[in-house]
Order: C-alpha cells, then sequence, then structure tokens
C-alpha cells in the first residue's frame, strides 16, 4: 500500500455480525465508503473457522478459512468488524496453516488482515463529526482484539473524537467478559459468573451503551444484560460511530 | 466414549462459585498481587527486555537439558551435594524415606516445595511414622488444616484473617484466640522455632539449580527456607528436572523477574544459594546435603518442541494471579497440584489429556495468562494444542492420554458444521432458516440452555448482512 491510502479495500462480514449485527456490518461499510473507500463484499463469506480451531478441529477449520481465502484474491485491505475473527485471520491462519501446501497464499492474505477501528485509525486517519446528542458510553476492549491483535486505542481514539460522548472507562476494562466461544456452553457457570462481574461494571459507570468491537462480546454481554432487564444497552461501536456521525 | 475416570473442573468450579467469602479472599487478593506487579514494571520497554532476556536464558538451559543436568551431577557431587535421580514420585518418596531410615529420622521440617506436595511426600512419610512439618506460613497454615495449597506461591491464599485465627485458637495447643496478624504470626512462630530446632532432618525445594557451579538457589521471605536448610543435620533438596540453568550470571535477571511477577517484591527477603554441607573448619550448616531430580513426565513434555514451553515455567504464579477463571473459582477448583493457566496445561500433560478434558476446556482464551508471563510460555496456544491432542489420537505425539476424549457427538459436530460453513449455498439455506425461525428454538434446548441459564437466548437479526448486500447491490466478485 506504500503509504497511500488504498482507493478499494474488502469486507469481511463475519458470522456473528452476519447473524446477529448485520447493521454494525453496514455501518462498517458506510464509515469506509464515506473515507473514500470502495468497499467490495465478496459473496460466498461464511464463518472465519475459529470455533473448530479453537476446539482443536484443525482439518476442519482449514477446509472452511481455504474457502474464505480463496474469496479475497486481490491484493486489497480485508476488513473485520471484529477483533477475534481478524485476529484468527491475521495471527492464527499462519499457524494453522504451518507446513500445508497453500502456506504461502494464506500468509499472504492473512497480512492483509486489519480490524475496522485499527484500519480507520491507522490507515485512513479518518477524522468524525459528532452530530448526536451527549451520552456517557463505556468500552469493552475484548481480549482477542488486544491481545491476538494488538489494537493500541484505535477504538477509544475514534470515541474520543466525538464531542458529546463521554467515555467512562471500566474498572476492569481488560478482564474477558467470559464468552470464549464453546467456554461459555462448555462452563456456564464460570463464564455466567464473569460476565456477571462485566455487567456490574459496566452499570457502575453509569454509562448507558457498552460498546465493543466484537460479535461474541456483545452476544455476551447484551443477553446477560436482557436476563436482568437492565436498561443498559450494548451496541457495536460501527453502529454508533455511523449513527452519531451520519449526515440526516 | 469419554476417558474413564473423567475429572469434571465444571463441577468444581461451580461448587466454588457458591462460596462468597472464598470469592471475595481470591479477589481481594488477586487484585492486590496485580497492583503489586504493576508498580514493579513501570516501563513496558524495560518490562519486555527482561521477559526477553529471562525466556531466552530459560530456552536455552532447556535446549541442552540433558547435559547440563550431568553438568549438574557433577559440579554438586564436587561441592558434596549427593545427587539422586527419580522417575516417578514413588521412587523419590522411597529415595527420601530411605534416607531418613538410615539416619533413623523421625521428625524432618520442609522449607515450600510445590515438587514435594506433587509427590504427596508428606503423607507418605506420615505413613512411614516420619512427621513432615511444613514451616512457611501458608503451608503450615493449611496443614494444620489437612488442605492442599491452593496458589503455588500464597498456599493459604483462600483462607482470610478471620478464618486463620478461629483455626489457630482452636488447633494450636494453648492459642488464645486473636484477630491480630502479629500475634497469629507469633503463634506459628514459637511452634515452628521449637521444630526447627528439634528436627532430625529438613527438605525444601530449589527455583534455580545452576549447573556450572552445583548452587541451589532458594528464594524465600520468611527465614524458613534457611531455617529448613541449615540448622538440622540433613538438608534433602527436591527439583523437577526443568529447574537447571547453565550459569551463575543466569540467575540473576531469573530471579529479578520471579519476584517482581509472583508478589511484587524487587527483591525477596531471603535469598538462599547453598553450594553444599558443612565445611570442616565451619561451625553451622547440615553434615549432608542431598538433590533429589524428579521427572514425573517432564522429559515426555521436553521430548515435543511446542509442548517444551511448558517447562520454561519459574513458578512465579502470574498466570493464576491475572486469570479471570481462577481468581472466580479458586486454586482447590482445579483438583490439581498446579492450579490457574500453567496447571490447566502442566497437569494435563503429567496425568493424560483424556482425564482432564474439561480441565483443558476451562479457558475463555483471552491471553491474560500468557500476555504476564516472565518467560512468555504461550499458554494459550499450548490449551488449543492439547485440546487437540485429547480428540485426536493420530498426530504422531507422545502426549499422555492423546485421543482419549474424542467423543463421537463432537466429531460428528465439527464435521457438520465444517460441511456447512465451508458450502456457501448451504450457508445462505441454514442463516436463511435462522433469521426466519431462529426465536423459535426452545430456550432449553441442549447447549441453548447452558448459555440460557445466566443469558436470554440470542436472536438471529431478520435479514442478515449477506442478504441485505445482495439487495442492496454492493459490488460482488
Amino acid at each position: 500500500m506504500n503509504g497511500t491510502k488504498p482507493k478499494r479495500v474488502y469486507f469481511y462480514g463475519t458470522c456473528l455480525v452476519d447473524l446477529f449485527f448485520p447493521d454494525a456490518g453496514m455501518a462498517g461499510i458506510q464509515l469506509l465508503r464515506r473515507a473514500g473507500v470502495e468497499v467490495v463484499f465478496p459473496d460466498g463469506q461464511t464463518c472465519c473457522g475459529q470455533p473448530a480451531f479453537n476446539c482443536g478441529y484443525f482439518e476442519e477449520a482449514r477446509e472452511v478459512a481455504r474457502t474464505q481465502v480463496a474469496l479475497f484474491p486481490e491484493d486489497l485491505p480485508v476488513i473485520l468488524p471484529s477483533g477475534s475473527c481478524a485476529g484468527m485471520m491475521k495471527v492464527h491462519y499462519p499457524e494453522l496453516f504451518h507446513g500445508q501446501p497453500d502456506e504461502a497464499k494464506v500468509r499472504a492474505f492473512s497480512a492483509r488482515v486489519y480490524e475496522l477501528t485499527q484500519f480507520l485509525v491507522d490507515v485512513l486517519d479518518v477524522k468524525l463529526q459528532d452530530l448526536g446528542e451527549p451520552v456517557k458510553v463505556t468500552w469493552h476492549s475484548s481480549c482477542h482484539a488486544v491481545r491476538d491483535l494488538g489494537l493500541k486505542g484505535e477504538p477509544q481514539a475514534l470515541i474520543g473524537q466525538l464531542a458529546n460522548v463521554e467515555l467512562a472507562p471500566l474498572a476492569r476494562e481488560y478482564e474477558c467478559c467470559g464468552f470464549g466461544g464453546t467456554f461459555s456452553v462448555r462452563h456456564p457457570e464460570v463464564s455466567g459468573a464473569m460476565v456477571a462481574d462485566k455487567i456490574a461494571d459496566a452499570t457502575a459507570t453509569g454509562a448507558s451503551v457498552v460498546l465493543s468491537t466484537d460479535g461474541g462480546c456483545l452476544m455476551n454481554v447484551n443477553g446477560a444484560l436482557e436476563a436482568k432487564s437492565s436498561k443498559l444497552k450494548v451496541q457495536h461501536i460501527a453502529e454508533f460511530l455511523w449513527e452519531r456521525t451520519r449526515a440526516r | 466414549m469419554h476417558a474413564e475416570n473423567e475429572i469434571h473442573f465444571r463441577d468444581a468450579a461451580a461448587k466454588a462459585l457458591q462460596d462468597p467469602q472464598l470469592r471475595a479472599n481470591f479477589r481481594r487478593a488477586m487484585d492486590g498481587l496485580i497492583t503489586k506487579r504493576k508498580a514493579q514494571f513501570p516501563d513496558p520497554r524495560d518490562l519486555q527486555d527482561l521477559r526477553d532476556l529471562s525466556t531466552a536464558i530459560r530456552s536455552r538451559s532447556l535446549l541442552c537439558l540433558p547435559e547440563l543436568l550431568e553438568q549438574l551431577e557433577a559440579s554438586c557431587s564436587k561441592n558434596g551435594i549427593k545427587v539422586h535421580w527419580a522417575e516417578t514420585c514413588e521412587q523419590a518418596n522411597e529415595l527420601i524415606l530411605g534416607l531418613l531410615q538410615a539416619r533413623g529420622a523421625k521428625t524432618m521440617v520442609k522449607g515450600k516445595s510445590m515438587v514435594s506436595e506433587e509427590m504427596h511426600l508428606n503423607a507418605f512419610l506420615e505413613k512411614h511414622g516420619i512427621e513432615a512439618l511444613e514451616s512457611d506460613l501458608g503451608e503450615y497454615i493449611i496443614q494444620l488444616d489437612g488442605e492442599t495449597p491452593s496458589h503455588i506461591i500464597m498456599p493459604a491464599i483462600h483462607k482470610n484473617k478471620d478464618q486463620i485465627a478461629r483455626q489457630f485458637s482452636q488447633k494450636i495447643k494453648d492459642a488464645k484466640y486473636t484477630e491480630d496478624v502479629d500475634e497469629l504470626t507469633a503463634m506459628a512462630r514459637k511452634v515452628l522455632r521449637e521444630k526447627f530446632l528439634n528436627a532430625d532432618a529438613g527438605l525444601s525445594g530449589v527455583n534455580f539449580a545452576v549447573a556450572e557451579t552445583g548452587t541451589l538457589c532458594l528464594v524465600e521471605n520468611e527465614g524458613n527456607g534457611r531455617m529448613s536448610t541449615h540448622v538440622p543435620p540433613i538438608h534433602i533438596a527436591v527439583m523437577g528436572l526443568e529447574k537447571v540453568v547453565a550459569r551463575l550470571e543466569d540467575v540473576a535477571p531469573l530471579y529479578s523477574i520471579l519476584t517482581r511477577s509472583a508478589t511484587g517484591q524487587a527483591v525477596s527477603t531471603y535469598f538462599n544459594l547453598i553450594t553444599g554441607p558443612r565445611g570442616a573448619e565451619e561451625k553451622d550448616g547440615p553434615q549432608e546435603v542431598h538433590l533429589v531430580i524428579l521427572d514425573n513426565g517432564r522429559s515426555r513434555i521436553y521430548a515435543d518442541p511446542q509442548l517444551r514451553a511448558t517447562l520454561r515455567c519459574i513458578r512465579c504464579g502470574a498466570c493464576m494471579n491475572h486469570c479471570p477463571v481462577y481468581t472466580r473459582v479458586g486454586g482447590h477448583a482445579y483438583e490439581a497440584i498446579y492450579p490457574g493457566p500453567i496447571g490447566k496445561i502442566l497437569t494435563p500433560q503429567m496425568e493424560g489429556v483424556g482425564v482432564r478434558h474439561d480441565l483443558i476446556h476451562g479457558s475463555s482464551l483471552c491471553g491474560a495468562c500468557g500476555e504476564v508471563c516472565p518467560v512468555e510460555i504461550p499458554i494459550p496456544e499450548i490449551l488449543v494444542r492439547l485440546r487437540r491432542e485429547a480428540t485426536h489420537e493420530d498426530l504422531g505425539s507422545k502426549v499422555a492420554g492423546k485421543g482419549t476424549g474424542r467423543t463421537a457427538t463432537e466429531d460428528w459436530a465439527w464435521r457438520l458444521w465444517a460441511g456447512v460453513i465451508k458450502r456457501p449455498g448451504l450457508y445462505r439455506v441454514a442463516t436463511w432458516f435462522a433469521t426466519r425461525f431462529g426465536k423459535a428454538l426452545p430456550a432449553n434446548a441442549p447447549l441453548i440452555r447452558n448459555w440460557t441459564q445466566s443469558r436470554t437466548k440470542p436472536v438471529p437479526a431478520r435479514r442478515s448482512l449477506s442478504e441485505r448486500m445482495r439487495a442492496e447491490g454492493v459490488p460482488h466478485e
């Protein structure tokens, strides 16, 4: 990309956004378009294969990963509205394909993968203008976005650009929300205790919205909040940013 | 098929979660340790430099482990330390019993040693009429109650001051009830001083053993380590075979990162460098020093290039202090000698991945452990590898119990999953059904029921993103 801003990018929706948070996917695409980037959304997207990979079913994960990599043949950035799935494609695909005949091809693909906020800040350097009402939000930094992918405050930087948004940090911002994919159903008690603490922490901030960049965390935190009939809502950061900055 | 005798972490964890006192004790203690560690590493670059160096030292030591162990034996022998080798815990126990019986020893004081916990040494000696008394304050507290350590550095961390006060007043002879920490410590000290002076033997662990010089390094805060290794006429040290480092200069960085990672101390109160028994001209020190080097599955772990990283561990406990699971359930729920993240990768490799299949999955793979590990053990990666080993027996590895966690149901589920996910046409049909009828799935269906015990059922959107993109005509390729 040689330092110049790319004109075209691929968008990878991820299965959870596809099925549970399509508005977040649409918002991510709009944010990219507004920054002057043409967005290509290849048909045939399913899942990055992380669930099988994390459980040790590498052959199954590889079969799936191969079909997904094949959808992105051009040398364009691949943008994901999820830290966990981006971490899978960027960091774990090279491990998964280690020693496989198509390792080089997969590595080249992995090198092009970005999480959405990472791309908006680090590559596109977007500037946002807040058009929304004053609101207090809190931010849940998903573990894989920070620890696998190495996000360094890009989402918080974007939120910080919004004049009418107050960001109230969680007391334990870097603690896992308890989702962990199959962990949430294999160890429902521990997972449940973790998410209970997370929503208590979020509630104590006095925010009205919990933002995150990860479908898994959002689904988990949202489910726990709903079960407690909490007034606190969750929202994907892409959707939040788009709603507050789009011309009406 | 499930492995026979599979130990279910889920059940023990669920039980621990029901104990608010336990949870409060752990949360408070772990928060304190996290804060203290953080204060020791104000500059992330300095921390990373020290981690790089420590990782390199431990990796280099393991790379030439057999040679270093031979060198250690030779150096120790030169110093008058007798080296013994034990492949199993049973052998190590018999060895120590033999040493004690040959000298007519009836009582032994112990400095803290996780390897001796691994061997269940105390119970073994007790069966043979030898009293083994723990002299580390935390170990002493749990020994009074017949408990096992709940943390590798702070064995009694599951108890608070009030619980210990009650326990002391009941279990220590002539003790009055007090909640004053200094008074409680003084009570234990009085008992222990007596034992140190009269014990026939002393036992300790080893933090680092230096091959070049035959030096046994012992890190401690209470002086009980020095008393146990110095006062009785015979000192027996036990160590896992991975504890060796090449040179004395390797010790300084490891020591520094150990105490800072473990308890947030720049230095420990005591640091013992043991180089042999009492010399002819010396007035104190033991007359004999023995070193028992234990394998217990370690050489099998060593043989695997990826899993070998497990043996880099310097037992600081930072991984458990930072683990969101450990913090909530405590150490006993793991039903293992080594709890927390390091235990989650070590225990299954020692006992078998099938027997411990549930434990291997008792992690959200959040990565907090790997992030703080002073020797950069990729714990989440190893957990995934062990999950794989548990359900696949044909990977060509030597992992204990490989394939014994395999079930037809899980195999079938992943095959079905891949069969759908790799076929976009099928996936499209599946998501179409999910978006139209997902709401109708009963909240008490298997697996969904596990989810809904703390959350509402996730409801798919009415139209998937792909469906909307197709409708809106975003360029497809």
